[in-house]
């Protein structure tokens, strides 16, 4: 519970962070709320020898419409996206699984960027984006580029961001009235989901994200596109487990975790098409 | 003997008096262990075992020793000169027990994941943590093992030595003629042949262990602060384990988080701490962490339980027989070995049984963290495993729960009720604590919405579950301590003394973590004395202010602790009433005390109050001839029995059959302890006792891998419920005065967590009982829900079977 010796640096903006995170190299992690890095440090799973705080940039706060998408600054506390009257309006199924992270303590000091950019699959904010169909904007010591959420996640903790780049920016499409439900499964209130599912549906379009279903956020194809294809909700929940890999661990056998997935993809649909 | 009356207004006793405790606690000025400021202190930090069982081959300690800011480096070798006797075991509860030599570290086998192999001495806890990663272990590793079945057959051995795992086996036969427990269960109509298992726990204060030890080198006195429940107890075993002269020891427990028995303990890192501190001349710190508290401090439960009833034609119970396989871990703490054997005398629960008990329990070692008292300690083993095995036989003789329960209570008018085991239950009243439960909870409404609701293809499942207990606490009887080859005594010391302003200083020998004594002791003197509980400084847990103590476990405090007090308040007014006598001129036997004020019976116009007797007492000017200055008693009570707290709970669920998940809509707790001295203090141990019984039944469980390293060792992965997890308990109440204590009060620390667990886990199997699920293991997550729903339903058609 007392991590290894570290160095710690401050950034006043993003383009400080890389300029920093180039500066350091590979043994160099940023951090934001600091709710997902800094337990690992304590057990010393992670000894990054410096930290990089991004946790004043204030710049990178932000809830903005724009246009055909809402716009989040990487630095937004989970909170801030659960009450946005913005996100409410337009991406309610967001602001919903924003409200399900942690406790309010972990919601008002964890960031929407730094639960995306640690790539946790049993995080909520990674399936229900990816579900959602964000982009998430990269800035780097060469400019900005845009990453589809579908292309972001490789494996556990691991995401598409280059060593030397800062996420700053979650783009969520407008959900336009559609219905939505978010499932989250667990043992206590507090805890990483057992089995999460983020949901929409517009009529034959939908969009199923699972959460702590394999070793990364997994987007539910099969699912949509049994809907797609004019399938029942129940019939199309049954496809919930096909495009994912899940473990086992202490509170699911892999049977059980597929199992759920099937059953809170129904429920969610069911909720998603009422 | 039944009451429900509130005690009178006048009277201080029964008020729901906010905790004095509580402000300094709150506010974070009051002082644990950790937060002492110790200047020179070393730190310390011990590296510990990664294998479950391994001789060490060699420890190189060159690289930390050679740290900046590394003081020591030692290895169990190092210390071995160190101990004058092994870590204690006060409890041999067998003549031929195996209890192979325990050390503070390791010196050449390690035989748990967390065993201490070396001790990093630095100057500050991170230099001392960093340290212990740089110390080299070799080890030869060995199997280990982990399950009680396993260990139980010699496959392999924890102590090779020994010869065997089996470090004991105590039983209690009870019978009115040789053979009448196997004669009942040749004549039964019903039997039940039940297996459950106590999964381990982690006991989780929300403090941690933390020790200072602090030498004053060249005049030889030590004082150790630690955050125990035991000073007095730990005081005496560290004279005896390390040869410190014990009038030179002086143990301090500070604020406490806590303990839920885990803290009733004598652990290796007092020891090293004292023995360091010592040898340095210098303090020693050590603070332990959330992670090393899940595999350095004790696990409680642990046990495999056999049960069998027999029952006659009207259900009437005629025989128990009880088999229990106690988990000991590697080695023996302070009491591990007699903790399964507190449950002996209880598993008859709160039936009238004849005799025709034919109790076992063999107790074995394996290569896990040692196992001792954890809230209740033997006793909600033993009331989870009859009141699970009462609802299977209620099953068999199709009866409902409660009316077959209530059929086998002990009647009111048996009471005091000598039991089968040979104690005597003071008094009880079953039959009315489970009334008010019922009617609490709307039993038979309850029952109807059942009905309704699980039918087949119904998905949410409404579960009714129902249970009852006897707890034997107030611990203890010293003579029936003896009569169980326990090494201590249960009296409890205390001392009223009146300073000359009149305020009241009480000296208590319990060590309060939590449980409100200081509110509690100082409303048992207002009471009695007649003056402003705010007036009353209770001082504790230091062992030089307190010198006489047996500390607080086991519900004991208040029945043992608490008459004391009350009983040292009556010779301080029998010592004040003579001075008044003297001093009003009137004869002793005419004197009446009320309100803090003696008065001359018939003669209105003579008073004095005990404020001006106060001063008199310490002026000494005219006191009667013989009489001592100063106004101060002090009382050493050996209670004459335990005290038998009782109740019932009821437990309402839903289960989602198509997840497992459950949801507890309604919880009932009605607990009888007697006279309450502070409800408010009472209702909060009930919560919390229900919360973590509740926690074992649905959340909690230590999970070993076969390698035995822990795998819940974070508050991530070992899930202590929050508030949000729970629900809101209903709390109520019977008064039945136990008639062996002149304050007629009962223990109450541990009565919920004795009647949750049974409470819920009968409410889930009897949501699920129409699917054919006939047990469900704890603890039920909806994993093990969904898996014992289908384990079920491959053998019984697919919507479930009849209702």
């Amino acid at each position: 519970m007392i991590p290894a010796a570290f160095d710690y640096v401050r950034a006043e903006s993003a383009e400080e962070a890389i300029s920093l995170i180039g500066q350091h190299g590979d043994e160099a992690k940023f951090i934001a709320g600091g709710h997902s890095l800094l337990p690992m440090m304590k057990l010393r799973l992670a000894q990054p020898s410096v930290l990089i705080d991004i946790g004043r940039l204030s710049d990178l706060s932000y809830i903005r419409d724009g246009g055909d998408h809402i716009a989040i600054g990487a630095m937004t506390r989970h909170m801030d996206v659960e009450t946005s009257d913005l996100l409410e309006q337009h991406v309610p199924l967001l602001a919903h699984a924003a409200g399900h992270v942690g406790d309010p303590q972990v919601r008002h000091r964890g960031t929407i960027g730094g639960s995306i950019a640690h790539a946790d699959p049993a995080s909520d904010l990674p399936a229900t984006t990816l579900a959602l169909g964000a982009t998430y904007i990269a800035q780097g010591p060469n400019g900005t580029r845009e990453i589809a959420a579908s292309d972001f996640y490789q494996t556990f903790f691991e995401s598409a961001l280059n060593a030397d780049e800062v996420l700053t920016e979650i783009r969520v499409p407008k959900m336009n009235g559609a219905g939505w439900s978010f499932q989250k499964f667990n043992r206590r209130a507090q805890d990483w989901a057992i089995v999460g599912v983020a949901a929409w549906r517009n009529g034959d379009q939908a969009g199923v994200g699972l959460v702590n279903m394999g070793a990364t956020p997994v987007l539910a194809t099969s699912v949509a596109a049994a809907i797609a294809g004019g399938a029942s909700v129940a019939e199309a929940a049954e496809q919930a487990a096909a495009d994912a890999d899940p473990q086992a661990d202490l509170n699911a056998s892999v049977e059980y975790r597929q199992h759920l997935a099937r059953v809170l993809t129904r429920r969610a649909l069911e909720t998603a098409s009422a | 003997m039944t009451m429900t009356d509130a005690p009178t207004a006048t009277s201080v006793i029964g008020q729901r008096l906010l905790r004095k405790e509580d402000p300094v606690l709150l506010t974070g000025e009051a002082v644990f262990a950790n937060d002492m400021k110790v200047p020179g202190a070393l730190h310390m930090a011990v590296l510990r075992s990664p294998y479950a069982s391994a001789t060490i081959v060699s420890i190189d300690t060159s690289a930390a020793a050679a740290m900046p800011g590394v003081r020591a480096v030692y290895t169990g070798a190092d210390l071995a000169e160190q101990w004058a006797a092994p870590m204690p075991c006060a409890w041999a509860v067998t003549e031929d027990m195996l209890n192979p030599p325990h050390h503070p570290i390791a010196i050449d086998a390690v035989h748990y994941v967390g065993d201490g192999v070396a001790v990093v001495l630095a100057d500050s806890d991170a230099i001392a943590h960093d340290a212990i990663e740089a110390i080299d272990v070799e080890y030869d590793s060995r199997e280990p093992i982990i399950d009680l079945d396993d260990a139980l057959s010699d496959r392999v051995l924890v102590h090779p030595d020994l010869g065997t795992n089996s470090s004991y086996t105590w039983n209690l036969l009870i019978e009115e003629t040789d053979g009448a427990v196997q004669k009942a269960f040749d004549e039964a109509a019903y039997t039940v042949s039940e297996r459950y298992v106590q999964q381990r726990l982690i006991p989780m204060a929300m403090e941690p262990r933390a020790v200072v030890s602090i030498p004053q080198p060249f005049g030889g006195d030590l004082t150790l602060y630690t955050s125990t429940q035991i000073p007095h107890v730990l005081k005496v075993m560290i004279a005896v384990t390390l040869g410190v002269p014990e009038h030179q020891l002086r143990v301090i427990a500070p604020a406490v988080g806590g303990g839920f028995g885990s803290k009733l303990d004598v652990y290796a890192e007092e020891l090293l701490c004292v023995a360091l501190s010592r040898k340095h001349g210098v303090p020693v710190r050590w603070n332990e962490t959330r992670s090393e508290n899940t595999v350095a401090t004790i696990q409680g439960r642990g046990q495999i339980q056999h049960m069998e009833l027999a029952a006659d034609a009207d259900g009437k119970l005629t025989a128990m027989r009880v088999r229990l396989t106690a988990d000991m871990g590697a080695y023996m703490q302070l009491i591990t070995p007699g903790i399964p054997l507190l449950g002996a005398f209880l598993y008859a629960g709160v039936y009238d049984l004849p005799k025709a008990y034919d109790f076992s329990c063999t107790g074995v070692f394996t290569n896990l963290t040692p196992t001792d008292a954890y809230r209740g300690a033997g006793r909600p083993e033993a009331t989870y495993a009859i009141e699970r095995a009462m609802d299977a036989l209620a099953a068999v003789v199709g009866l409902d729960p409660l009316e077959f329960r209530r059929r086998n209570f002990i009647r009111k008018e048996q009471f005091p009720y000598e039991a089968c085991t040979g104690l005597t239950y003071d008094s009880g009243d079953h039959d009315a604590a489970a009334t008010i439960a019922a009617d609490m909870i709307d039993y038979a409404g309850v029952r109807a919405r059942q009905a309704e609701q699980n039918v087949d293809g119904a998905t949410k499942r409404l579960g009714l579950g129902v249970s009852t207990y006897f707890e034997m606490c107030g611990l203890a009887p010293s003579r029936v301590l003896a009569s169980l080859n326990y090494s201590a005594g249960g009296w409890e010391a205390a001392t009223v003394r009146i300073l000359p302003t009149s305020k009241v200083q009480v000296v208590t020998g319990t060590s309060p973590h939590g449980q409100g004594h200081e509110t509690s002791w100082s409303m048992i003197v207002a009471d009695k004395l007649g003056i402003d509980p705010a007036d009353v400084d209770v001082l504790h847990s230091d062992t030089t202010i307190a010198p006489l103590g047996m500390d607080t476990y086991g519900s004991r405090s208040l029945p043992v602790g608490g008459v004391a007090v009350g009983m040292a308040c009556d010779k301080v007014i029998d010592k004040a009433k003579q001075i008044a006598a003297h001093q009003m001129e009137a004869n002793v036997d005419d004197l009446e005390f009320t309100g803090g004020v003696f008065r001359v019976a018939g003669s209105p116009d003579k008073e004095m109050p005990l404020a001006a007797i106060a001063f008199e007492a310490f002026t000494a000017h005219n006191l009667p001839d013989g009489l001592e200055p100063n106004l101060e008693a002090q009382v050493t009570y050996d209670p004459p029995n335990f005290s038998w707290p009782f109740g019932t709970h009821m437990c309402l669920v839903e289960v989602d059959i198509e997840t497992g998940a459950i949801e507890v809509l309604q919880y009932v707790a009605v607990d009888d302890c007697g006279n309450q001295v502070n409800p408010m203090i009472v209702e909060g141990q009930v919560h919390g006792g229900v919360v973590q019984g509740l926690a074992q039944a649905l959340f909690e469980g230590a999970d070993h891998d076969a390698d035995g390293n822990l795998r819940t060792s974070t508050l991530a992965d070992y899930l202590v419920p929050a508030a949000s997890d729970v629900p809101s308990i209903t709390t109520g109440r019977s008064v039945t005065p136990s008639p062996t204590n002149p304050l007629g009060v009962k223990g109450v620390g541990e009565a919920g967590t004795i009647g949750a667990a049974p409470a819920v886990m009968n409410a889930i199997v009897d949501a699920l009982s129409g699917l054919g699920v006939h047990d469900v293991s704890m603890p039920a997550s909806p994993n093990t829900v969904w898996n014992a729903i289908h384990a079920a339903q491959s053998t019984t058609s697919p919507n479930g079977g009849p209702q």
